[in-house]
């Protein structure tokens, strides 16, 4: 059972001065004559949980590898806890869409991948990597591998690898979406919990306006041609509440509502 | 397979091709076929003689030294070729044009070069073993998962790192295959190169043995040679097996 305080979340609009982990200025990038993105520019508070919201082809999925220095920007710059992005870091972790798991290695060992390219000795980086083997809840699970696990305990894997660094930027690309709806529901709930309970600056993209509301604290509303934020919504009152009760309360139902008002004349 | 509710144990078409061949020996048709029986006799008389054993282990020699070499240059350089389109666009016509090129042309042209010695008999069977091996890695490799490649990058591994880590395993089933076709193509290399360049070897065997119509040493040893190249590929496949599991899933 999810306790009911879930968090308290000051009114990021009110504060003076915010506290940002990860600060994008006047990114513009084009793939060819295609512009993915154009001049954006977002804050992404230190503690919190910022959705990226957007119809398919808005560029949120290349904003995500921009923070996380895979991809380099034609124009502006990342900075996460005021240093500039050159490329990937220790200071950011990656969840993958497809999961991204080593196939030919048993389940300690991708979880382990990260503190094994890091040069870490074989004994710690086990020993890490099983605490959080057993917080995604796979313990005993092991010495498996990946294709004997279902797409939702992989993707606990691609989670466990991440948080097995210490990352204080956790970046997560459309994480739930090759799962199925139960299990990305049970994902959810877990991902409120680790927001709370870690004290980490979560970037999530997501195409499904439920699953951001449901989950942040910050959505980033994306629109595509040209690729620009073009509303910031704050579910401020949403965190305060009962999560079980979330999704048949008035105020989720009303920005959802409104956020697929703005959206709609996006989808084709 | 099964017939009439019988299960035939595997590869049991060889029994019958060897009655026919045992009956177009008994019948003496030409010299070229003797009887299999005669054959088999031959070969147990045959193994075990000093100049068998002899040849056996500078075929060896050559074989495994040019499958070494074929292996060591190859894999790198067809992951190298995957990864990076400048060292693709170099290398590829080169390796197309030697895959289908007629190797044993060029054969003269490596003792001129190199000598009459194991030396050239060991680059014709690495020539022989080499262009399939690269073409196959490269494969592999261009197959590989984009997100692999970012996560390792994301997690920070050097390229050595990714070499090794990422892309050699990820193309290991293609690489494994590519083994298995060069390895059989290194043993008609390496017979080739006995023949053509010094006559050692099992090279030296057979053309001792055709030049004395001796039909049923030759064959014997022709048995022996396709036992031998038929175990080293079967021991590839098995491999290639081991890794299948996740072959499909990358």
């Amino acid at each position: 059972m999810v306790m009911p305080q879930i968090k308290e979340v000051l009114g990021s609009e009110e504060t003076p001065k915010p506290d940002n982990a990860v600060v994008a200025r006047g990114i513009s990038k084009t793939y060819g004559d295609v512009e993915a993105l154009k001049d954006l520019t977002l804050e992404f508070p230190r503690g919190q949980l910022t959705s990226l919201l957007g119809p398919s082809g808005c560029g949120k999925t290349t904003l995500l590898k921009i923070i996380a220095g895979l991809l380099e920007p034609n124009a502006g710059e990342v900075e996460v806890n005021g240093k500039p992005v050159t490329g990937p870091g220790p200071d950011r972790a990656f969840v993958f869409q497809d999961f991204a798991l080593l196939p030919w290695a048993s389940v300690i060992r991708n979880v382990a991948f990260a503190l094994e390219l890091r040069g870490v000795a074989k004994s710690e980086r086990e020993a890490i990597a099983e605490k959080y083997i057993a917080d995604v809840g796979l313990s005993g699970f092991e010495k498996s591998y990946p294709h004997q696990l279902s797409g939702g305990m992989r993707q606990r894997v691609g989670l466990a690898r991440a948080l097995s660094v210490d990352a204080d930027v956790l970046l997560m690309d459309e994480p739930f979406s090759a799962v199925d709806e139960q299990t990305r529901r049970k994902f959810q709930e877990d991902l409120l919990n680790l927001v709370q309970n870690e004290n980490k600056t979560f970037i999530f993209v997501t195409h499904s306006i439920e699953e951001a509301v449901y989950v942040s604290d910050q959505i980033a509303i994306l629109l595509p041609r040209p690729s620009r934020v073009s509303e910031i919504i704050r579910p401020t009152g949403l965190r305060n509440k009962n999560v079980d009760n979330i999704r048949r309360d008035s105020e989720y139902l009303d920005i959802v509502d409104s956020i697929w008002a703005s959206l709609r004349s996006y989808v084709e | 397979m099964t017939i009439y509710g019988y299960r035939l144990p595997a590869m049991s078409s060889l029994i019958l091709w060897g009655l026919l061949w045992e009956i177009v020996g008994r019948m003496g048709l030409t010299f070229f076929v003797p009887p299999l029986s005669e054959v088999f006799v031959t070969l147990f008389s045959v193994v075990g003689t000093a100049p068998f054993l002899k040849a056996l282990s500078e075929t060896a020699y050559a074989f495994s030294a040019g499958v070494m070499f074929a292996i060591v240059i190859g894999i790198p350089l067809g992951i190298m070729m995957g990864k990076n389109r400048l060292v693709d666009e170099l290398f590829l016509p080169w390796v197309n044009m030697f895959l289908s090129a007629p190797l044993t042309a060029l054969v003269p042209v490596l003792m001129v070069l190199f000598g009459f010695g194991m030396k050239s008999i060991i680059i014709t069977t690495t020539l022989f073993a080499i262009w399939i091996i690269i073409l196959n890695t490269r494969a592999g490799v261009l197959q590989i998962n984009r997100s692999l490649v970012e996560m390792a990058r994301c997690y920070g591994a050097n390229p050595l790192q990714a070499f090794y880590k990422i892309y050699f395993w990820a193309a290991l089933p293609e690489i494994l295959g590519g083994v298995r076709i060069g390895v059989i193509r290194a043993v008609k290399g390496v017979i080739i190169g006995q023949l053509l360049i010094s006559i050692v070897g099992f090279g030296a065997l057979f053309e001792l043995y055709a030049n004395n119509f001796l039909m049923s040493h030759f064959w014997a040893v022709l048995l022996v040679l396709f036992a031998l190249a038929f175990s080293v590929s079967e021991i590839l496949a098995y491999l290639e097996r081991r890794v299948s599991y996740y072959a499909a899933k990358r």
